[in-house]
């Protein structure tokens, strides 16, 4: 059986992505990695600290009309490493996959160095490579561990 | 293993610092001895902050290497102040010269010029990142006063800033030596630096006392504490005098202690050390010509340069 209080709040889509098993808390930064600012037209739903079994407290998003490519799958990783994404269409789970952490992400994060030369007015895009438990830039060698989500360049 | 550029220290093998300090000591023995191989070459000198030392031995390396430079001159007086990028900048010398040397205030600043250009880089110090030139003649220098095998090594001073001592501490992983860094608490060495020495297997402790380990040490590496990086100028006036020697504080020393200093030095090696036996940092300055005159015969002889020419790929920022 479905829980009636939880369809209330995140209802079902037609056609998209439901990104589920996000850490709590990290559903605006997913649609920021996303490029999803709620100007393309599209149905966003956003489920924060909804009570999860797996995980104590989760969030959800569900994105209409638009299905995540493998790279923006991969980056969720370093966000919400125990995300899953299910892929609907006419209202079926069709596709369903863990995240995987990709070995490193171009373009996506600025350095928290305000030294690195990626801060600087350079025709170059930042580069992280992922590390056991964080991510380090590939220019200046910054690590950053915690709260990735607030270097987001697409912020 | 060939390589296009000298970015960092972490690029460099064992086999490839050693076959530079090989060659360094062949040129310093005799500088002629790479015949007119260079007659036609020209290094660029790109200078984004002030040096003495690193560039002045460059361009004489590369002028008793038998080639020429061409120097960029300060900023002020370059197109760098008109706001031009340095892609742009670096792309435009790619032009005149057959390779750059690269001073530049901002960390990873090496890395991005090797990503626009073909002719070798050589990183002669990017903000506090590194300075890899600046190590192979400080290995040169360690080899020749205490070999480069189980060495006991203390570095002091600024290490939370100090790209020297960056570069320095991850060459010396390939010698396994045993590392004490011995500065303030504000300014210990940096995670980043920490990640790769403990990756490499590092052996390395922190003090924020020199007494704790003097006596142990083969090679004590002292920098400058930069007064310009403390916000608060009573902050800096709290911990400069600690981190200051004389020729007493060696008197705790082994007597075959190496004292070396990156120079320029203000007030951290008092004047009377520089007549003892421990003092190497004038010595270090001058192995600056030979090592770096190998270091261009490897990056840009090619072929003909000697044998095991510098690793560089590139890879590592």
């Amino acid at each position: 059986m479905s829980d009636p209080e939880r369809e209330l709040r995140v209802s079902k889509i037609r056609n998209g992505t439901v990104i589920d098993h996000i850490t709590a808390g990290q559903a605006l930064n997913v649609l920021a990695i996303l490029g999803i600012d709620g100007d393309e037209g599209v149905g966003v739903s956003i489920g924060m600290n909804v009570p999860s079994d797996k995980l104590g407290t989760k969030d959800v998003v569900k994105v209409e009309d638009r299905e995540l490519s493998q790279g923006e799958v991969d980056v969720l990783s370093l966000l919400a490493p125990e995300a899953t994404v299910n892929i609907v269409r006419e209202f079926e789970v069709v596709d369903k996959k863990r995240v995987e952490r990709p070995e490193r992400v171009v373009g996506l994060l600025t350095c928290p160095n305000h030294n690195c030369i990626t801060n600087q007015d350079e025709p170059v895009e930042s580069a992280f490579g992922v590390v056991d438990d964080g991510v380090r830039c590939e220019f200046c060698g910054e690590i950053v561990r915690e709260d990735i989500g607030d270097h987001l360049a697409v912020h | 293993m060939r390589h296009d550029h000298l970015l960092s220290a972490g690029q460099l093998t064992r086999e490839d610092i050693e076959a530079v300090l090989d060659r360094a000591a062949e040129l310093d023995a005799d500088p002629g001895a790479v015949g007119d191989r260079y007659a036609d070459t020209l290094l660029a000198l790109c200078f984004f902050e002030p040096s003495t030392r690193t560039k002045m031995s460059f361009d004489t390396a590369m002028k008793r290497l038998g080639g020429a430079t061409v120097d960029m001159g300060t900023v002020e007086s370059s197109s760098v102040k008109k706001g031009e990028s340095l892609a742009d900048t670096v792309r435009v010398i790619e032009g005149y010269a057959d390779g750059i040397v690269l001073r530049h205030p901002s960390e990873g600043a090496a890395k991005l010029a090797s990503q626009f250009v073909d002719v070798p880089v050589v990183n002669a110090g990017d903000g506090a990142g590194q300075h890899p030139s600046q190590t192979l003649l400080d290995l040169y220098t360690m080899r020749e006063r205490a070999g480069l095998d189980d060495l006991t090594v203390g570095i002091m001073g600024d290490l939370k800033y100090g790209r020297t001592v960056h570069s320095l501490a991850e060459a010396l992983t390939n010698f396994d030596a045993r590392m004490h860094f011995v500065s303030p608490e504000s300014l210990r060495l940096p995670r980043s630096v920490q990640f790769d020495l403990h990756d490499a297997g590092a052996r390395l402790r922190e003090h924020t006392d020199l007494d704790e380990v003097l006596g142990e040490l083969d090679v004590l590496y002292v920098t400058r504490i930069q007064r310009e990086r403390f916000p608060d100028e009573n902050e800096y006036q709290k911990v400069a005098g600690e981190y200051q020697i004389d020729a007493e504080t060696l008197d705790a020393a082994r007597d075959d202690l190496t004292v070396m200093h990156p120079l320029p030095r203000v007030d951290e090696i008092a004047p009377d050390v520089d007549d003892t036996e421990y003092a190497a940092y004038f010595a270090q300055a001058h192995n600056g010509v030979p090592v770096r005159m190998a270091l261009l015969d490897a990056l840009l002889g090619g072929d003909d340069a000697g044998d095991g020419a510098v690793a560089a790929d590139g890879g590592d920022a």
